[in-house]
């Protein structure tokens, strides 16, 4: 922290913090505009298809250009966006709610529970998320379900482990001690003041946790393993577009990386400023 | 330099006590793991007699396909089945490959040297330029370059690694001709030369050490930055020491020793990044082949090649922790 302030001018720093905050909010409003209210404008079907457009280079009419079949590859990137966004946050959601679960039980019980939950949380990091996920869809596919499963499953460890800390330092504080003596139950102890001690770091973890579970499913939809390819995600996008890129046609490769890319940072940076908000000792930094 | 050997020396007992526990410590892991992946299996709608036996099981009497159940090991509750795993892959006996109908050592066997070639390479890539970059990012922090390489690195690590590999296919391959798309033979010959192997290894080994980039470069950025603002670093200055004998000597020294002990640690990520590299760049590796596995729901080859990525972030952290307490003298390995 200190490095940041003797290193440049500390008032044109602030402002280019001020600038990114800004832009990385508005990028996330459109984002969540955009699949939330491009549908609604626009109906389009979006499997349908119009040869004589196929495969033209961006253009006014097609900023993103069109792809082999003549379809717009903006408003494919918005609706691919809709799918991989509607994912990602029901997987983020489903890993916190077990992190969380799995790290208070684990802090609030502590002894030989703590100590058996925390070796079956090693057991699972021993094991690459996304092989992990790979097996769990090649014995589940195909469907959403199992894709989502898959991220949901693989990823509550390290929310478990924030939360597990968590608690442990909550325990130890005088109002919990001030409150069992007041005669408060285990249950009422656990709902009533370590809850919402935990609750802003969990919600931090699950925020992070949604381009990374996107990340996820792209890629298992990327190898052929996620979702179906009617319901096109971003990551189906890039992997059709695959035979288009070897005859030199980019443009349907480039733009749904760049729509996974952008609100990845966007997120990322916001999380950043809520993460010093609840412990400004420290430095923001992307985790991925 | 004389107490440092001496305190090597001395430290050889200690590593072979903790190696010792650490594979006894493995133990329970890797049935651990086994054990999931074989509870998967049996809570899966996926039945194993089915896809051997495709459309003849469905004229199949009750009775051949009970045989055959028994005869693929897919019979009784799935604890046993395990078990019966175990103690086959203890004899050496991984079970045969449905997809590729080969024996799964076999398979492992003729693809495992590939992938770790791939992945040495790109993983020596990747720490070099990380250093360099990181090193240079942290000498004028706030800068121009400072910025430009940390914006740089965070986009990358938002980047998913197959876009990058075709965005790469896209640049190198179809419009400058310079590299191929991908293979490990040049088409029409099934000969692997050392010059077509270069060729070919060039750009998957490129992707997945651009991949794994953004990592070290903000690693090292942090661990040098830090160090530059040291008592010792200062002290040297102080003394009018040469910048470049303060970066060298002083600040590379403390910055960048917990990245050379910390590499094991990396592993995992390079699996998920040789699992999506691989198949973009068809390598004929072990990851390429997990895929295809998944795709073809081939179990007992993705049973295999899981319990073989838990052993190899197993052995990546032991690395990783020794290296650790051999570097720093204060680190007392009993306690590991």
């Amino acid at each position: 922290m200190s490095a940041q302030l003797k290193a440049g001018p500390a008032v044109g720093a602030g402002t280019g913090r001020a600038l990114r905050v800004r832009a990385s909010a508005a990028v996330v409003v459109a984002v969540l505009g955009a699949v939330l209210l491009v549908p609604l404008l626009f109906p389009l079907d979006e499997q349908a298809v119009d040869m004589a457009n196929k495969l033209q280079a961006p253009s006014l009419a097609h900023p993103f250009g069109t792809d082999d079949v003549g379809r717009d590859v903006l408003l494919r990137c918005v609706y691919g966006m809709r799918v991989s966004l509607l994912v990602g946050v029901v997987a983020a959601l489903t890993a916190t709610v077990i992190g969380t679960a799995v790290g208070a039980a684990a802090g609030a019980a502590g002894g030989r529970a703590d100590r058996m939950v925390m070796r079956l949380v090693d057991v699972f990091s021993s094991v690459p998320h996304l092989l992990l996920g790979i097996f769990i869809v090649a014995m589940f596919r195909p469907g959403v379900w199992p894709v989502v499963a898959s991220v949901g499953l693989t990823h509550w460890l390290s929310t478990a482990r924030i939360v597990r800390a968590e608690v442990l330092s909550l325990r130890s504080r005088d109002f919990i001690d001030a409150a069992v003596s007041g005669g408060a139950s285990r249950w009422r102890v656990a709902v009533r003041h370590l809850l919402p001690g935990v609750l802003p770091r969990a919600g931090l973890a699950a925020v992070l946790m949604v381009p990374h579970a996107i990340w996820h499913e792209s890629a298992l939809s990327f190898l052929g393993l996620g979702l179906p390819t009617h319901r096109a995600s971003l990551g189906n996008m890039i992997q059709s577009a695959r035979g288009t890129l070897l005859a030199g046609d980019w443009w349907p490769t480039l733009f749904p990386g760049l729509f996974l890319i952008v609100p990845t940072l966007a997120i990322a940076s916001l999380a950043g400023v809520w993460r010093e908000r609840i412990n400004p000792r420290r430095r923001s930094e992307l985790m991925l | 330099m004389r107490a440092g050997r001496v305190v090597a020396h001395k430290r050889w007992g200690p590593v072979a006590r903790m190696v010792g526990r650490r594979l006894v410590a493995a133990v329970p892991i890797l049935a651990a793991v086994t054990f999931g992946v074989f509870a998967v299996a049996a809570a899966s709608p996926f039945d194993p007699v089915q896809q051997y036996a495709g459309t003849a099981g469905l004229h199949a009497s009750q009775e051949t396909l009970d045989q055959l159940r028994a005869n693929l090991n897919v019979d009784g509750p799935f604890p046993q089945r395990w078990w019966h795993w175990v103690t086959s892959a203890l004899a050496g006996d991984l079970g045969d490959s449905t997809s590729l109908r080969q024996p799964v050592s076999q398979v492992i066997g003729e693809r495992l040297g590939w992938s770790v070639l791939l992945c040495a390479v790109g993983f020596t890539f990747a720490v070099l330029a990380g250093t360099a970059l990181g090193v240079a990012a942290a000498r004028c922090r706030g800068g121009v370059l400072d910025r430009t390489v940390t914006s740089l690195a965070y986009t990358l690590e938002a980047a998913p690694p197959f876009w990058i590999g075709l965005l790469g296919i896209w640049l190198f391959a179809v419009q400058f001709d310079l590299l191929p798309a991908g293979g490990l033979t040049d088409s029409g010959s099934d000969l692997v030369t050392a010059g077509a192997l270069l060729r070919h290894l060039a750009l998957p080994a490129l992707v997945l050490g651009v991949s794994q980039l953004p990592w070290f470069v903000l690693y090292v950025r942090q661990g040098v930055g830090d160090a530059l603002e040291e008592d010792a670093v200062r002290g040297a200055r102080a003394r009018g020491l040469a910048e470049r004998t303060v970066l060298l000597r002083h600040a590379l020294r403390s910055g960048l020793l917990p990245l050379l002990t910390l590499v094991g640690s990396r592993i995992p990520e390079l699996i998920t990044g040789a699992l999506l590299v691989e198949t973009v760049f068809s390598w004929p590796g072990i990851a390429s082949a997990t895929v295809k596995a998944a795709t073809a729901t081939d179990f007992p080859l993705l049973a295999a090649l899981t319990a073989l990525a838990t052993v190899a972030v197993l052995a990546g952290n032991l690395l990783s922790d020794l290296l650790y307490g051999l570097a720093d003298p204060r680190v007392a390995l009993e306690e590991m």
